[in-house]
């Protein structure tokens, strides 16, 4: 506590020693045909600006006559943001889709300071589509917001 | 008898409006406008009627629809069928980039005077097959007087993209009434405000009269259409209410028609925008 505490006096910026942490919860749904959602988290600036994907879940098999990234403009926020113009699979941020669970995500330690917001975008075939968003506050960036259907809580802690 | 003959052509004249200008709304309706994926394609509605988007009156004429790839070379439509009320037709998405598919149109209409006979050139309303082919402007003596015609020239463009949007579709052509966007058509968000342009021959059109509706008539009680003007800019600023599908129609009229025997110009401007949730 008391090293945040002079960095703030003092104007310093800390860059902290481990990565501030992003979890998102994937809600268990108890539906009739359940598919795992396509899901992508990704940090804007808060006066606009480039977004950064920090996560993409979806489903990554290429083969087939339908392949996944048929479905990525579902998540249609991320998609406009930046999500179209990704290079897939991007390593270290893109992977298939997950069961419901808990997950945790760092966020990146070479962020500029300043306010933020973290999207969290859920779309699930057969099911509805979600934005969950958080503002946030580099460094030091707390935060929690909840979904309600195809999202559960969303929180920002320290690692 | 001539007499009777020549009252009886003026008020078939004064009928033979262009199609353009009755109430009945010429549409393409895509399935979608933002596509992700390598194996994107995009089914088209094709329709004329009242309300939108629902097909109860003629189906749109596939003879004309073209495809602008990205880069503005032409693509072609596949699968194209027309039905009772409803064409359709599919759009392979094979580049990515923003497309542009639509369909122009362009004729004179109306009527001129040979010895006192008044005589109409053009059609209204689809071919009859039993009708003998209708004069054209071309077929207009040089005697002749009493000549009012009418050019009608109109465009109905739509704008889809697969992965990034691109601009190069968008680019205007300089002739006629066209859009000129500011914000890209395929990046339309309920709650945002949009800019488009409009040009008249290049130029910035003031003042201009565009008529926005949206989609889904059926589902509410009002018909929803907006009357909008242009600024001295050109410039048409809407901010979306919801997310949806809508019809804009712009219309302008002057005298600067193609053919020295027409009198007036009248111009059209028709596209479907998307606009998504936020």
């Amino acid at each position: 506590m008391r090293p945040l505490h002079l960095a703030l006096l003092g104007g310093v910026v800390a860059a902290p020693a481990a990565a501030d942490t992003v979890t998102v919860t994937i809600p268990r749904l108890n539906v009739a045909e359940y598919h795992r959602p396509y899901v992508a988290v990704w940090i804007e600036p808060v006066g606009g600006g480039p977004a950064r994907t920090l996560a993409l879940w979806y489903d990554v098999r290429k083969a087939g006559n339908e392949p996944g990234t048929k479905w990525l403009a579902d998540l249609r926020a991320w998609w406009r943001k930046g999500g179209r113009s990704m290079t897939l699979p991007a390593n270290g941020v893109s992977g298939a889709t997950r069961a419901p669970g808990q997950y945790t995500i760092p966020l990146p330690a070479n962020l500029k300071p300043g306010q933020y917001v973290l999207n969290v975008e859920a779309a699930r075939e057969t099911g509805g589509r979600e934005l969950v968003t958080v503002p946030l506050t580099v460094p030091a960036a707390r935060g929690r917001a909840s979904g309600s259907h195809e999202l559960g809580a969303v929180t920002v802690t320290a690692r | 008898m001539k007499r009777m003959f020549g009252r009886l052509a003026i008020a078939a004249a004064l009928l033979a409006t262009p199609t353009m200008l009755s109430a009945h709304r010429q549409w393409l309706l895509p399935s979608g406008t933002v596509f992700s994926g390598t194996d994107s394609w995009v089914t088209v509605d094709a329709a004329v009627s009242n309300d939108l988007f629902y097909a109860d009156h003629q189906p749109g004429r596939l003879e004309g629809v073209k495809v602008w790839q990205p880069d503005g070379s032409p693509g072609q439509i596949q699968n194209g069928s027309t039905g009772r009320y409803r064409s359709v037709f599919d759009v392979k998405l094979d580049k990515t980039g923003t497309w542009k598919i639509g369909m122009e149109s362009s004729g004179f209409m109306g009527s001129f005077k040979v010895d006192g006979v008044e005589q109409r050139i053009g059609r209204r309303g689809p071919p009859r097959p039993d009708a003998p082919p209708p004069l054209t402007i071309a077929d207009i003596p040089a005697n002749a007087t009493d000549v009012r015609v009418t050019e009608s020239v109109g465009r109905n463009q739509i704008f889809v993209t697969a992965g990034e949007p691109t601009t190069t579709v968008l680019k205007p052509t300089g002739t006629g009434l066209e859009l000129e966007p500011i914000t890209h058509p395929d990046e339309l968000v309920a709650g945002e405000a949009a800019r488009f342009r409009f040009l008249i021959d290049g130029k910035p059109a003031a003042g201009l009269k565009v008529t926005l509706v949206p989609g889904g008539k059926r589902y509410r009680d009002a018909e929803g259409a907006q009357e909008l003007t242009t600024g001295a800019d050109g410039v048409l600023s809407i901010t979306w209410a919801n997310a949806g599908m809508f019809w804009l129609n712009a219309t302008a009229t002057d005298n600067r028609v193609s053919n020295p025997r027409a009198t007036e110009r009248r111009m059209s401007y028709t596209t479907t925008l998307e606009v998504m949730t936020p």
